[in-house]
């Protein structure tokens, strides 16, 4: 568009690339800081000379974290829900938005329906009555406890909806006319032109089952089934450096050739990993699923 | 659409309501429905249900059938407890500043995104600035652990300016700040995409027009971007008012130690230690349905508002 010529111009250009590459480096920096440590030896990170490269590199944090039973067997957990919990989430979406995208002339009852989704979105009871729920269902110290109780993502329901909304009304009617059933109508013709949408709320669910601890925190006491993130407070925030001990099977004299620093920072950064190489793919879909929420709505 | 009903022979002049559902053709609807119709019953309105236990002297042995009632008893000692305006104030203070804090942050981005031209380095710039937002707080909880730490990175860099390190953890004056800094540096790329949209509707010949006519880069940006994205605004802060309760429940938990509770215990996470630490349901039952009330109100009357000032509709 406007093209800079002036002298001043080109300055007050250089000040936006400057200001924006500084915000950029204020969101990556904690990051690279942190991986930074979890590759220096125990001397250098104890000793607070780490700053963003490592030194003296070694990966021994990365060994000693990936063979401790606990934070391995903690990320199958987590890979397991996530897998679990996203199919169910990513079912119930489609089978939800689809009937709830339909007009209420069309689909008699659609707008109580509607409403009832809506007022949960709205309202909810709170953490106890959440709690006494959750237990009442049998939904404690099992996977179910980790996938159920989020099973219907409300939010993403409506984005799908809107989205299945703004597809051509012209295709159903060719299509009805052909004989075709609703379930024809949203297998073959409206998922396949969802990709967009589709991929946005996958990302939504699988982001939000990664990230999840406070549901493993109070639902989960049987430490076979604790997820990544649960296991990770009580290492990385709470500092439970004995525990951790107890669990590794690295006997105490090659633990101590560690530093508690490193080997949290490894372990912040295998719990950032997925999330890192993941969303920068699916970042053109979600941009344009935000949008249509928010703007379109 | 055609129902197809004429197969069906007319018993009376006017169609009985089974069959104005046209239920051979919409069968399938309600089949998709019914899953999720199920389970929101089981995790969204059955727990509503266990709301009864705020008026009661609940004890888990008795359940809900058997415990005592004893009427807004909860509410009165929760308004009466020397704790509750400091709660409350808590609260406003830090989920206020996060709002503020976090949207005046991406509207600076969104401004400064839209007028740079090299559209790698855009990219670029966005992808970095989203990943905060994709991070739980368990991960970023123990970054700032880290780096704030007494010998960690932010206090090495204070000492080598020559002053005193800083126990940003142990300082209840610091806290609300830590949280609203935080928070908003995690969220203020996310926020931006909403403005950053908008920006990009705005027609370039504005732009081009208005140079010609001699107006510079910050004219322009204050005459013309500014202006186009400001019904945007409207909508944000009218939507904002919705949150001005959630002081960000899992942020404040992992954060979170006690020499912090006169500057850091909000609603929620009192909710969580009543509740679940020291089982005080009935009274954490109170003060959560009392969040939830207000919440309510303060949600519809935000979208009530976005409807009318931005003609915002979501549903």
């Amino acid at each position: 568009m406007v093209e800079n010529r002036t002298l001043g111009d080109r300055l007050v250009n250089a000040l936006f690339y400057l200001f924006l590459t500084l915000v950029g480096l204020l969101c990556l920096l904690p990051i690279v800081h942190i991986l930074a440590v979890s590759l220096s030896s125990k001397s250098a990170s104890s000793g607070n000379m780490v700053s963003l490269w490592p030194i003296d590199f070694t990966l021994a944090s990365y060994y000693t974290v990936m063979s401790s039973t606990a934070f391995v067997r903690a990320i199958g957990v987590s890979v397991v829900r996530v897998l679990l919990g996203t199919g169910l989430n990513l079912a119930l979406i489609i089978l939800c938005a689809y009937p709830l995208s339909r007009t209420a002339k069309e689909f008699k009852g659609r707008n109580v329906f509607m409403w009832l989704f809506v007022f949960a979105m709205l309202f909810n009871g709170g953490l106890i009555p959440w709690y006494l729920n959750c237990l009442d269902l049998g939904l404690r110290d099992n996977i179910w406890a980790l996938v159920l109780p989020g099973v219907v993502q409300i939010w993403s329901i409506l984005l799908t909806m809107n989205f299945f909304r703004e597809l051509p009304r012209e295709l159903d009617e060719a299509a009805i006319i052909d004989g075709a059933t609703h379930w024809d109508l949203l297998f073959r013709i409206y998922l396949p032109m969802s990709l967009p949408v589709l991929a946005t709320v996958i990302l939504f669910a699988m982001v939000g089952h990664w990230n999840a601890w406070f549901d493993g925190m109070v639902l989960i006491n049987n430490s076979a089934l604790v997820p990544l993130q649960t296991y990770m407070r009580r290492i990385v925030i709470l500092g439970d450096t004995v525990s951790m001990l107890s669990r590794f099977d690295a006997s105490l004299e090659e633990m101590l050739n560690f530093s508690d620093r490193s080997l949290k920072a490894a372990q912040i950064f295998i719990a950032t990993l997925p999330i890192l190489v993941t969303y920068p793919f699916l970042q053109r879909y979600f941009i344009h699923g935000i949008r249509l929420g928010a703007i379109k709505g | 659409m055609t129902l197809r009903t004429h197969a069906r022979p007319a018993m009376l002049p006017k169609k009985p309501f089974w069959q104005s559902l046209a239920l051979d053709r919409t069968w399938p609807l309600y089949a998709m429905l019914l899953p999720g119709l199920l389970a929101l019953y089981l995790f969204s309105y059955k727990p509503l249900y266990g709301l009864v236990i705020a008026f009661q002297d609940y004890q888990p042995v008795n359940g809900f059938a058997n415990s005592p009632w004893v009427g807004w008893a909860n509410f009165e000692d929760l308004f009466s407890r020397e704790e509750f305006p400091l709660l409350l104030r808590n609260t406003v203070v830090i989920a206020l500043g996060k709002i503020v804090m976090t949207q005046l942050a991406a509207l600076s981005f969104a401004l400064a995104l839209n007028e740079v031209r090299n559209q790698l380095f855009k990219r670029s710039i966005q992808t970095v600035a989203y990943m905060p937002h994709f991070l739980s707080w368990i991960i970023l909880g123990g970054v700032f652990i880290d780096l704030l730490s007494q010998g960690g990175a932010v206090n090495s860099i204070i000492k080598s300016f020559g002053m005193q390190p800083v126990t940003f953890l142990a300082e209840p004056d610091l806290f609300p700040g830590l949280l609203i800094s935080t928070h908003a540096w995690k969220e203020f790329g996310w926020s931006a995409i909403i403005f950053l949209a908008a920006l990009t509707n705005v027609d370039p010949q504005l732009h081009e027009a208005a140079a010609i006519d001699g107006a510079g880069r910050w004219q322009r940006i204050w005459h013309i971007s500014l202006p186009a994205i400001v019904p945007i605004i409207i909508l944000v802060a009218a939507l904002s008012l919705g949150n001005v309760l959630d002081a960000g429940f899992e942020q404040i938990l992992v954060l979170y130690n006690p020499l912090l509770r006169d500057s850091g215990d909000v609603i929620a996470t009192y909710v969580y230690r009543a509740g679940l630490e020291r089982a005080q349901f009935s009274l954490a039952t109170a003060v959560g349905l009392f969040q939830s009330v207000i919440s309510l109100v303060l949600i519809i009357t935000s979208r009530w508002m976005a409807e009318r000032f931005a003609k915002y509709q979501i549903f």
